[in-house]
């Protein structure tokens, strides 16, 4: 139960050109699940581990309930992690795993074994209490490294990309798993993953981070409809938003050898402007409109529906995905598009920050 | 079964593939990798069985030789078949060689043990909490094994004998410490660097302080390490002969001088050396056979992934 305050983080790694955390400022709400998310080495595990303590806040400050931890040790904040690897202790049974920071705290044998015994039973580790990790499979060694977290009741969880290590069937089971047992324990939780999926399913709030720098703090609905910038709108979604270079003109914007009228408002807000990064998601670009020309490449059967891979028919270097349903062109065909230009993102092509709202 | 059919047994099923065309030029190329790799442990086979008759055999002749009389032991060419006799062993207990066995027990036992208190902080240090000086303390730590003994018997004779310290057990203690420490401090450091990262973290995160970090998580994560490094301190300090034969003489004098014992004025006592030595082989090969199921376990097998 506990807020978590980012001001202004800063975490330099020695000989580095460029701080691996950029003046990190977020603030976590009680009880919230937030996921920072972002390619390899964004600095989203930095950023946690200097929650943890695990690495040092060399500029700002992080506050848990107001509480500057600068200096605090690991051991001192009240803070519990789930390792990407669990790092489970290998010489102690599962309870002794589960039960080792209960019995650093000094907390009494029987009071132990009941907190050890309640957290199994809500992972369904009973069976396993007196199993060593070797001989556990990796989704119990992962709900292991779980037990080890929750049975502390601590004020905050760490988790730095506790599921990459299982196979894609378990992965999708156990993010679901964890993010219903974050809401009923409501624990203020901050989860780390590069999987734009998991952090869309699983946060309250999502921060997508690139190059130590905070890009976006939303919800994932607001990141997915009002991505701030064309970093944010090509990493979350799959597959990726098409973006197009365009330029502005009195009629529209004209991209792709034709002029798409954008909504007014939109149009007003992108005045000024003049290059334009055009933004538009698969499902937003129709087969048999009369928009752009597309050459397709490629054409992804997924059952329910389809995405069809082309180009546009002049630039083969201007990449273009289009949702279809399960009737579609075949590859090599030349097709025509519609776009729903209700749905368009602008994008300064020059700071690639978003245009209108 | 050989290797290549127990490979085959292993993947049934694995011919049964070979319908498509293209697919029986494809078997064929497998069968003659297959052939290559068996011939290949074939040789490596040969290889390895005479290099290990090579270094074996001096070891076998010792034993063969410490059942024979005297008189056998002696003949050139020499006998094959002879009936066993163990009357040079009584001969060898009977010459008093447990003050021997005594002092060299106590001075290995006893230095493997200061080793292993003072090598393993050390080598967690160096490794697990490195500084800016950690490679100048390491490569210090091993230059003290670049002096031949023979430089610094000298100084070490004089030094024990000014402390009245000459033949005394406990100044070979003291001598084998520090003969064994710097191999005890590089073997655990290279143990303690197994240890995953995320182990200490884990730890730290769980509010154990360092001593309890250590013994609690380390400890039982490098302790096949440990086995290993007392074996070999063990090894080296009950084979040590120049340091103990210079400053020993009777009281603490361990059994490699012991050995010596046989090589007298009247001539080689060839059977009786060989029981003698057979004797004192048998601990090193009994802490061998002991340790070797916790040398061979996996270091931090289960502990990542």
């Amino acid at each position: 139960m506990a807020e978590v305050k980012y001001e202004n983080a800063t975490c330099i790694y020695p000989g580095a050109d460029r701080p691996a955390v950029d003046s990190l400022a977020l603030a976590v709400k009680d009880g919230e699940f937030v996921v920072m998310v972002g390619p390899s080495g964004c600095g989203k595990t930095t950023a946690l581990r200097m929650l943890a303590g695990l690495e040092e806040i060399d500029d700002g400050s992080i506050r848990i309930d107001g509480q500057d931890m600068v200096g605090v040790p690991s051991r001192d904040r009240d803070i519990a992690m789930v390792f990407q690897n669990y790092a489970l202790y290998p010489s102690k049974t599962v309870a002794e795993n589960m039960g080792f920071a209960l019995k650093m705290h000094g907390v009494p044998k029987d009071e132990r074994a009941r907190r050890v015994r309640e957290a199994a039973k809500l992972l369904d580790l009973e069976q396993f209490l007196d199993r060593k990790p070797r001989h556990l499979s990796g989704g119990q060694r992962q709900r292991v490294a779980m037990g080890r977290a929750i049975v502390r009741e601590p004020k905050v969880f760490c988790m730095d990309e506790p599921l990459s290590n299982l196979d894609a069937q378990l992965r999708v089971q156990t993010r679901t798993q964890i993010a219903e047992l974050q809401r009923r324990l409501k624990v203020t939780t901050v989860y780390v993953t590069h999987d734009q999926v998991e952090a869309m399913t699983m946060g309250d709030r999502v921060a997508v981070m690139r190059l130590g720098k905070l890009q976006q703090f939303a919800s994932p609905t607001e990141l997915y409809d009002h991505p701030a910038n064309v970093f944010v709108a090509g990493f979350i979604g799959s597959p990726a938003m098409n973006r197009l270079e365009g330029t502005l003109t009195p009629d529209g914007i004209h991209t792709g050898g034709v002029t798409i009228r954008p909504p007014d408002a939109l149009l007003r807000a992108a005045q000024g402007h003049g290059k334009l990064v055009v933004g538009i998601r698969p499902e937003h670009l129709s087969v048999g409109g009369s928009d752009l020309a597309l050459k397709v490449e490629l054409v992804e059967d997924l059952g329910s529906d389809s995405y069809i891979y082309g180009h546009l028919s002049g630039d083969r270097d201007a990449k273009i995905i289009v949702r279809a349903g399960r009737e579609h062109p075949q590859p090599g065909e030349l097709i025509k598009v519609g776009v729903d230009t209700a749905h368009l993102h602008l994008f300064d092509a020059a700071s690639g920050e978003r245009v209108g709202e | 079964m050989t290797t290549a059919s127990r490979r085959a047994s292993l993947r049934p099923g694995k011919k049964s593939i070979a319908t498509e065309p293209g697919a029986a030029q494809r078997a064929s190329r497998r069968r003659t990798v297959r052939r290559k790799r068996r011939t290949n442990s074939v040789t490596m086979g040969i290889v390895g069985w005479f290099l290990g008759i090579v270094f074996f055999f001096p070891v076998l002749w010792m034993v063969i030789t410490s059942f024979k009389t005297e008189a056998q032991a002696y003949t050139n060419s020499p006998t094959i078949v002879f009936r066993p006799t163990l009357s040079e062993y009584s001969a060898v207990f009977h010459s008093g060689v447990w003050p021997y066995v005594a002092n060299s027990a106590f001075a290995t036992v006893v230095s493997t043990l200061i080793v292993l208190a003072l090598a393993t902080p050390c080598a967690f240090a160096l490794s697990l909490r490195p500084v800016r000086k950690t490679r100048d303390v390491l490569f210090f730590f091993i230059s003290t094994k670049m002096l031949p003994v023979v430089a610094a018997i000298i100084p070490i004779y004089i030094a024990a004998r000014d402390l009245h310290m000459l033949d005394n057990v406990f100044t070979l203690i003291v001598l084998y410490t520090a003969m064994n420490l710097p191999i005890a401090v590089w073997m655990m450091r290279s143990f303690f660097l197994e240890v995953p990262g995320e182990l200490l973290e884990a730890a730290e995160m769980d509010g154990a302080p360092l001593r309890r970090t250590v013994t609690e998580v380390i400890l039982p994560v490098v302790a096949p390490g440990l086995a290993a490094t007392a074996l070999i301190c063990c090894i080296f300090a009950w084979n040590e002969f120049f340091l103990a034969v210079n400053i020993t003489a009777t009281k603490a004098a361990t059994m490699p001088v012991f050995l010596v014992g046989f090589i007298s004025s009247e001539g080689l006592y060839f059977a009786q050396l060989a029981a003698a030595a057979t004797v004192a082989t048998l601990p090193v090969v009994l802490a061998g056979w002991i340790a070797q199921r916790q040398l061979v376990r996996g270091l931090s097998f289960g502990a990542i992934k």
